[in-house]
């Protein structure tokens, strides 16, 4: 199906399609895609950056003011520009010390990786948000959303997206990582790919026949209510297309060249065996089940 | 008995060829460089230079000689969604081979006139297009430097319209994918495993550099054949 987005309306026209999408499915369509479409509408008007701004006047997602309790409307008041108090986003480390995946991920590697490139990315994109008004007040989800802009990302899709994937990255990985997932994200596993080899030599597969720079994820669909590997180029992430990821793999090359040179196998296979953490990907998956229903849960019957 | 598995087996790598040759099919080996790897220190570490050069681009190559033997059999099977399948694969490792091809040639040590700009016809034609090597050295920067992901920047003349251009192409892609008329004169290799292992994640400082070594005596010999 398709839509077209202009400034104020929505227009839904679905082809002869036989998928069913329900309300909630075609809400949250909506205002994805209503929100990049505000945004690009306020960008298009003179946009006075005197005036105080009205965070709710862009975020799509919001229920209108009336509606609003007291306390609610007047925190919509304390604006940016008055109080002169701005916040930005900081540098997480990784859950773990640098040295804790030796020998599988060098401390060198992680102090450049995450000391130097995901650094940069931060730095870039608060210098981004400190200039745009707009984009400031956003979730970064939202961010991401907005400024991928529907398939035709802005300058600030790459440094916002690669905050994101970096901050997933390290804590889709842990010391001691790599064996088998347990309980039902295995269960799950089995079923999408038949077995747990299946399903490594597939992540494997992808891994060494992306051309470029990219990722690897698993993800849950939301739509087809299932797992499945995805490969995506440079920073795009799977939250533009609103799946819900559960492990990622950098292929960057800056990710393993200090560490493996151009032995991309050898990361992969390494990544699987000895760093990948399944219970971060288990958790996820919980959280996942809340917004996705994968099907009853087996009890048995005493 | 040794001897003769010996001499089988080399007969039949030499039948193997010898068939591939009837076929028409012609594979590509791994071009050597003029000069040794340290010769381009302190712009680019021998270190990098070997490996740039005897495990990617080998490894784009025999990637590629794969891909043209399958497309090889898909076209005389007359299999077309097979031929289709392999584009990706050759537009991917075919650009590897040929773009680093180039991309030696565009690299001299400083003795050998690596870094010297470049006189005649191609010099006067950057001061006319860019107004001097240094503006013009200062675009490639800046787009070499924006480019996201893996990539490179490209100084090409066209030749139907005779005049330079910077262009920038990713992943591997040719520079003949940004226009069918662009002659490539200088390339710069930004993807990561071009200078991570000495500039790390500093691609500018990596740029500034390379103008060092470039061999900018080649580009004027390619230059003035498409623009005599």
């Amino acid at each position: 199906m398709s839509w077209s987005c202009s400034s104020n309306y929505l227009c839904l026209s679905s082809s002869s399609s036989s998928s069913l999408i329900d309300s909630h499915e075609l809400t949250r369509i909506n205002n994805r895609c209503k929100l990049s479409c505000e945004y690009k509408e306020l960008r298009r008007k003179d946009h006075d950056t005197t005036r105080p701004i009205n965070i709710c006047a862009y975020n799509g997602l919001k229920p209108p003011s009336h509606e609003l309790g007291k306390w609610q409307r007047k925190k919509d008041y304390v604006l940016k520009k008055p109080n002169n108090i701005s916040a930005y986003y900081s540098l997480k480390p990784p859950p773990y010390k640098f040295d804790a995946l030796e020998p599988y991920m060098s401390k060198r590697t992680i102090e450049v990786h995450w000391g130097k490139h995901h650094r940069g990315y931060v730095e870039s994109l608060n210098k981004f948000l400190e200039q745009d008004d707009l984009l400031y007040g956003c979730t970064m989800n939202e961010l991401i959303s907005v400024t991928y802009n529907n398939g035709n990302p802005l300058p600030e899709f790459n440094v916002a997206a690669q905050v994101w994937n970096h901050d997933f990255f390290w804590e889709s990985m842990q010391p001691g990582g790599g064996n088998l997932p347990i309980l039902g994200l295995l269960q799950q596993i089995e079923k999408d790919f038949g077995s747990f080899t299946n399903f490594r030599e597939e992540f494997i597969e992808s891994a060494l026949t992306l051309f470029g720079s990219g990722w690897v994820w698993l993800v849950l669909k939301r739509n087809e209510k299932r797992l499945a590997i995805v490969q995506t180029t440079n920073a795009i992430t799977p939250l533009v297309w609103d799946d819900i990821p559960l492990l990622s793999l950098d292929m960057w090359e800056h990710a393993y060249y200090l560490d493996y040179k151009n032995n991309k196998a050898q990361y992969a296979n390494v990544f699987m065996d000895h760093l990948v953490s399944w219970n971060a990907a288990l958790a996820r998956m919980a959280r996942a089940q809340a917004f996705v229903n994968l099907g009853e849960p087996k009890i048995p019957v005493a | 008995m040794a001897l003769r598995t010996f001499a089988t087996r080399k007969t039949l790598g030499e039948l193997c060829k010898f068939q591939q040759q009837v076929r028409g099919l012609q594979t590509f080996t791994l071009p050597d460089l003029s000069y040794d790897y340290g010769a381009l220190e302190p712009a680019i570490s021998g270190e990098i230079m070997q490996l740039h050069h005897q495990k990617h681009h080998q490894t784009y190559i025999t990637n590629y000689n794969k891909a043209i033997e399958q497309l090889d059999d898909a076209i005389t099977k007359g299999d077309a969604s097979t031929a289709v399948k392999l584009q990706s694969a050759i537009k991917f490792n075919g650009g590897g081979h040929v773009n680093h091809s180039i991309f030696w040639k565009n690299l001299a040590p400083a003795r050998e006139g690596g870094g010297e700009p470049p006189h005649g016809s191609l010099g006067s034609a950057i001061n006319q297009s860019f107004s001097s090597l240094e503006k013009l050295i200062a675009k490639m920067n800046a787009e070499g430097a924006a480019l996201q992901g893996s990539g490179w920047v490209w100084l090409a003349v066209d030749k139907e319209l005779k005049r330079l251009v910077v262009e920038t192409t990713a992943n591997q892609d040719p520079l003949v994918t940004k226009g069918p008329s662009l002659v490539p004169l200088v390339g710069i290799d930004v993807w990561e495993h071009a200078y991570y292992l000495q500039y790390k994640n500093v691609r500018p400082d990596y740029l500034k550099n390379i103008w060092k070594v470039i061999n900018w005596k080649y580009a004027s010999q390619v230059y003035e054949k498409e623009c005599p």
